[in-house]
C-alpha cells in the first residue's frame, strides 16, 4: 500500500469538503490505527474554506462545488423544426457533424442551419473545400447575405495558370491527388483562422464532394484542436462530409438517410414532372447531448424546393 | 495672455533623423543641390566637431570617413513640418504656422485643460519629442518674446509675465533675424552689420538704446526691432487651418530586396502617422504606400519596360481592377503603388503593418525599393454603442487581419460575402467585401418583430465547372448519363423532369440559352438528384449541380 493512499479523504474516513463546512484536520494515522481499531485523532479547525487552510496534505482535494461538471450547452436552432424537435438543436460550443451520401439533404440542413443563424444576428462563416455553394439556394433558404462569409477553397486562377500552363482545356480536367489536398490544407488553415478570430456564430466546415479517403487524412488531433477552440464560446462549429470522420470529438453527429423525390407517376411524359420535394430522414448516431430521442430512432421531414411555392 | 512657441532648430537634420533615429549619435550632413556641384546644407553638432560646415562641397565632406550623408528631403521636411503643427494642434485650436520650423499656440484657457505654464511647456516638448521632434519651447506673454525665447534657449523656457526684458536680453542679436530668403537674408546681415558696429551684440544693449536715435538711423524697421528685443511687441496670432494630410515618407541609402526590413521601415512610418493622427484624435480608414523601385537594367526607361507595362497600359489596369496596383516607369524608377481600404476608421499601428505585409506578400513589388511614400487617410473614429444582449460579432480589427490571412491562402476574389446579379445566368453572383457591420446597422433600419422560420428549401451543390457529360438517348428518353471526370455521377436514368428553357443576354457577345433536367441517376451504390444542363448553343452536355 503506497504511502498517497493515507493522505486520501476516503482514507481518513471523511465524506468530500464542501464550502461553508468545519474542516477535520486528521493527524497522521499509524498502521495500528489504521488496520486495527479506532479512528485516527482528529482536531476540528475552524477554517471555512480550502483558500484558508494552510495543511499541505488537503492541498491535493479538491472542493465538491469546483468539480468538473459542466453545464450543458445551450442549444440553438437548426431552422428545421423536426429536426430541432428530435435532437434538441445544434449545441453551441460544440462540434457537429452532419453526415450522409449525395443527395441525402446534408446541404439543405447546412443552409437552414445558417438561415436560423443569420436571422438571430449573428455572423456564419462556410469554408467550402469544394467550392459547391450555389447562391441562389443560399438565398432560397433564407440566408442573410450580409452576415455570411463564403471561403471558397481550391486553386484560385493564377495557380491554375500556373499549374496547367497556357492549355484552358488541360486546366478543367487535370485531377491529380495534390489538387484534392490543397483544398482540404486550406480548408483547415482556414478554419483554424477562424476560430482563432472569434466572433462567429456558427462556422460550417463544407467537406462534402472530398473524396472519403482525402478527408479521413484529417488527422484526430486537429478535430480535437478545433473543438478545444470552439469550447466555451457560442460559436456553432458544422462539419459536412459524406462520412463521418472526426471521432469522439464530435458532440453530435447526425446522419442523413438518402432523399426520394416526391415525383408522380413515371407514366407522365417528363415534362410534366417537377421536383417538388426531397424527403430527408435523418438518425442520431452519436450525442453528448443530455437529452436523448424519445420514441423512433429516426425522423423524416421534407424539403420543398424553391420553385415549389 | 499666454502664448508658446515650439520651435525646430535645424530643421533639415530634425526631419533627416524621423526618417532614421539611430543617425541621431552619429555626424550626419545633409547635402542638396545637382551633382556634381552639390553642397553641404545642414549638419549636427556631431558633423560640427569633426569639422563639417554648411557650403562645403559633398566631395570634401566624403573625405570624412566617419561622416554620414544624406540628400535633403522635401517630403520629409514637410512631414516634419505637419507634425510640428499636429502637436501644436493637440493642445491649441489656434496656431499660427510662422515658418516650416516654428509655430505659435495662443495658450489662452488652456491652463484649466493641461496645467500651468511650464506643464503645458514640458508637454509640448514631451509630445513633439513623441513625434520625432528636437525642439525648444518658449512661453511668454506675446507671441514674438515666446518665439525668441525658444530660438534662443535651449529646452524649455518659460518667461514670466512683465520679465520679458530681462529674460531676453542675454540672447545674441542674431536671434531676431531667423532664416529668410535671399533677398532678406543680404537686408539682415547689414543690419546686423550696423549694430556690430555700434557696440551692440545683445538684446538688452538694443533695448537700452535710443528710440529717437535709432528710428532716425533705422527707420521704423529698428523701431520694431527694439520692440521685439524688450519683448513689448504686441500682435494678434494669423491662425492656420493645417491641412488635414498625414503622409510620411523615407528615401534609401540602399535599395532593399527583402520584405523583412521592409516591413521594419513600414513600422516606423506607421508608428508616426498614428501619433500624429492620434494627436488630432483622428483614424484612417485608408492607407496608400507608394514604393519608389529601382531600375535593374540601367538602361533608358523608356525603351525597356521590365515587364512593367506603359503609363497608359497601367492606368487601365488599375480602372478595372479592384486594387491600386500601377506600375509606371517615371524617369529612372518605377513605382509600386498599393492601397489598402478598412471596412472601418482604425488606428492600430500594428494591425496596418500586418496586413501591409500580407499585401505584400501576396503582391510582391518585383524590383529592390529604393523610397517609401505612406499616405494616411483621415476619418472620424467610430462610435458604438455597445449592449450586453447583442449577438456576437466578430471584432473589426481582428476580422480584417482574418480576411487578408485567408485571402494570402485562397486568394482575394475567393473569400468574402455574395451579392447576387440582376441575371439569371448562370454563376450570376459576385464576391463582395465581408462586412457585417454595415449588415448590423441595416438590421436596425429594418422592421423590427421576429422574422418568420421558413421550411426547409432542398439545395443545390455546384460543380465548378460544370462535368461535361455523356448521354444516352433511347426512343426520345434520356436513359443513361456518364461524366468521366466524377465516377459516382454515371448511371441509368431512373426518372427525369423537364427540359425548362432560359435564356438571355442574345444582345450581347456571352449570349446563353440553356435546357435543364432534373434528374435521378442510379449508380452502383445509390440514388442521387442531379440537375443536367443541355447548352443549346455550344451544343453540350454537363451536369450542374446535385440536390442535396
Amino acid at each position: 500500500m503506497s504511502s498517497a493512499v493515507f493522505s486520501t479523504s476516503a482514507a481518513y474516513g471523511r465524506p468530500f469538503v464542501f464550502d461553508g463546512e468545519e474542516v477535520v484536520e486528521c493527524l497522521q494515522p499509524t498502521g495500528a490505527e489504521l488496520f486495527g481499531e479506532g479512528r485516527p485523532a482528529q482536531r476540528v479547525i475552524s477554517a471555512v474554506s480550502f483558500g484558508a487552510l494552510k495543511d499541505s496534505r488537503l492541498a491535493g482535494v479538491t472542493l465538491a462545488s469546483r468539480l468538473g461538471v459542466r453545464p450543458a450547452p445551450e442549444m440553438v436552432s437548426s431552422g428545421i423544426a423536426a429536426l430541432d424537435a428530435y435532437t434538441g438543436g445544434l449545441p453551441r460550443g460544440c462540434l457537429t457533424e452532419i453526415c450522409g451520401p449525395a443527395s441525402s439533404g446534408r446541404t439543405t440542413v447546412l443552409l437552414s442551419a445558417l438561415a436560423a443563424a443569420t436571422r438571430r444576428g449573428e455572423c456564419c462563416a462556410v469554408v467550402d473545400a469544394g467550392d459547391t455553394l450555389d447562391p441562389q439556394s443560399v438565398v432560397d433558404a433564407g440566408v442573410e447575405l450580409d452576415r455570411l462569409l463564403w471561403v471558397r477553397c481550391g486553386e484560385n486562377s493564377s495557380q491554375k495558370l500556373l499549374r496547367a500552363g497556357s492549355n484552358p482545356e488541360k486546366k478543367n480536367f487535370v485531377k491529380s491527388e495534390s489538387s484534392s489536398e490543397q483544398p482540404l490544407e486550406q480548408l483547415l488553415r482556414a478554419a483554424d483562422l477562424l476560430l482563432e478570430s472569434g466572433g462567429f456564430g456558427m462556422i460550417a466546415l463544407d467537406l462534402g464532394d472530398l473524396p472519403p479517403q482525402t478527408a479521413r487524412r484529417i488527422p484526430l488531433t486537429t478535430w480535437f484542436r478545433f473543438r478545444r477552440a470552439v469550447e466555451h464560446t457560442p460559436t456553432v462549429l458544422l462539419a459536412v462530409e459524406r462520412q463521418s470522420i472526426a471521432g469522439s470529438c464530435s458532440s453530435l453527429l447526425i446522419k442523413l438517410g438518402q432523399g426520394i423525390p416526391q415525383h408522380s407517376q413515371f407514366a407522365s411524359p417528363t415534362h410534366a414532372q417537377l421536383l417538388t420535394d426531397l424527403e430527408i430522414t435523418a438518425e442520431i448516431a452519436r450525442s453528448r447531448m443530455e437529452r436523448k430521442p424519445v420514441g423512433s430512432a429516426a425522423v423524416t421531414f421534407a424539403s420543398k424546393t424553391a420553385w415549389a411555392g | 495672455m499666454p502664448f508658446a512657441c515650439i520651435f525646430v532648430p535645424n530643421f533639415p537634420v530634425t526631419a533627416a533623423f524621423r526618417a532614421e533615429p539611430e543617425l541621431r549619435a552619429q555626424a550626419v550632413a545633409i547635402f542638396e543641390g545637382k551633382p556634381p556641384l552639390e553642397k553641404i546644407f545642414a549638419v549636427n553638432e556631431n558633423a560640427g566637431r569633426v569639422g563639417i560646415a554648411p557650403g562645403m562641397t559633398k566631395a570634401q565632406a566624403e573625405l570624412c570617413s566617419e561622416l554620414r550623408l544624406r540628400p535633403r528631403s522635401f517630403l520629409q521636411e514637410s512631414s516634419a513640418h505637419a507634425a510640428l503643427l499636429d502637436c501644436a494642434q493637440s493642445f491649441s485650436p489656434c496656431v499660427e504656422d510662422a515658418a516650416v520650423n516654428t509655430a505659435i499656440l495662443d495658450l489662452a484657457g488652456m491652463e484649466s485643460l493641461f496645467g500651468t505654464l511650464p506643464e503645458i511647456a514640458h508637454a509640448l516638448f514631451h509630445c513633439a519629442a513623441g513625434l520625432g521632434l528636437d525642439v525648444n519651447v518658449g512661453v511668454a506673454s506675446n507671441p514674438d518674446a515666446a518665439v525668441l525665447a525658444a530660438r534662443g534657449f535651449p529646452g524649455v523656457t518659460v518667461v514670466p509675465p512683465g520679465k520679458e526684458a530681462e529674460s531676453l536680453g542675454s540672447l545674441a542679436v542674431e536671434v531676431l533675424f531667423p532664416q529668410k530668403q535671399e533677398g532678406q537674408q543680404k537686408e539682415a546681415a547689414h543690419l546686423l552689420e550696423t549694430l556690430a558696429r555700434w557696440g551692440v551684440r545683445d538684446l538688452r544693449a538694443l533695448a537700452a538704446l535710443p528710440e529717437v536715435a535709432l528710428s532716425e538711423r533705422l527707420g521704423q524697421e529698428g523701431l520694431r526691432w527694439q520692440q521685439l528685443a524688450r519683448g513689448a511687441a504686441a500682435r494678434t496670432l494669423v491662425p492656420v487651418e493645417a491641412p488635414a494630410v498625414f503622409e510620411e515618407a523615407m528615401e534609401l541609402e540602399f535599395p532593399i530586396v527583402l520584405l523583412e526590413p521592409l516591413a521594419f521601415l513600414l513600422n516606423r512610418l506607421l508608428d508616426q502617422i498614428c501619433a500624429r493622427l492620434a494627436a488630432r484624435a483622428l483614424n484612417t480608414q485608408e492607407l496608400r504606400l507608394t514604393l519608389g523601385l529601382q531600375n535593374l537594367t540601367g538602361s533608358d526607361p523608356q525603351s525597356d519596360t521590365v515587364g512593367i507595362p506603359s503609363e497608359s497600359d497601367a492606368a487601365e489596369v488599375a480602372g478595372k481592377t479592384q486594387f491600386a496596383n500601377q506600375y509606371f516607369v517615371s524617369g529612372r524608377e518605377g513605382k509600386f503603388c498599393r492601397t489598402l481600404r478598412l471596412p472601418l476608421p482604425m488606428l492600430d499601428a500594428k494591425l496596418f503593418l500586418k496586413l501591409l505585409q500580407l499585401d505584400l506578400n501576396a503582391h510582391p513589388p518585383g524590383a529592390p525599393i529604393t523610397k517609401l511614400h505612406l499616405i494616411a487617410e483621415p476619418a472620424r473614429p467610430r462610435s458604438a454603442q455597445g449592449g450586453l444582449f447583442l449577438p456576437p460579432s466578430p471584432e473589426p480589427e481582428k476580422l480584417e487581419l482574418t480576411l487578408a490571412r485567408i485571402a494570402g491562402l485562397v486568394g482575394e476574389a475567393r473569400v468574402g460575402s455574395l451579392e447576387l446579379l440582376d441575371t439569371h445566368r448562370a454563376e450570376g453572383f459576385r464576391m463582395r467585401r465581408f462586412m457585417p457591420g454595415a449588415a448590423q446597422e441595416n438590421r436596425a433600419q429594418a422592421a423590427s418583430g421576429p422574422a418568420k422560420e421558413k421550411s426547409a428549401v432542398a439545395a443545390l451543390r455546384m460543380f465548378r465547372p460544370p462535368l461535361r457529360a455523356a448521354v444516352t438517348w433511347e426512343n426520345g428518353e434520356l436513359t443513361h448519363v456518364t461524366c468521366a471526370r466524377k465516377k459516382e455521377v454515371q448511371g441509368s436514368v431512373l426518372w427525369k423532369a423537364g427540359p425548362w428553357r432560359s435564356s438571355g443576354d442574345w444582345w450581347e457577345r456571352e449570349a446563353w440559352a440553356l435546357d435543364e433536367w432534373d434528374i435521378a441517376v442510379q449508380n452502383a451504390e445509390e440514388v442521387a438528384l442531379y440537375r443536367l444542363v443541355h447548352d443549346l448553343l455550344g451544343g453540350g452536355w454537363f451536369v450542374e449541380g446535385t440536390y442535396d
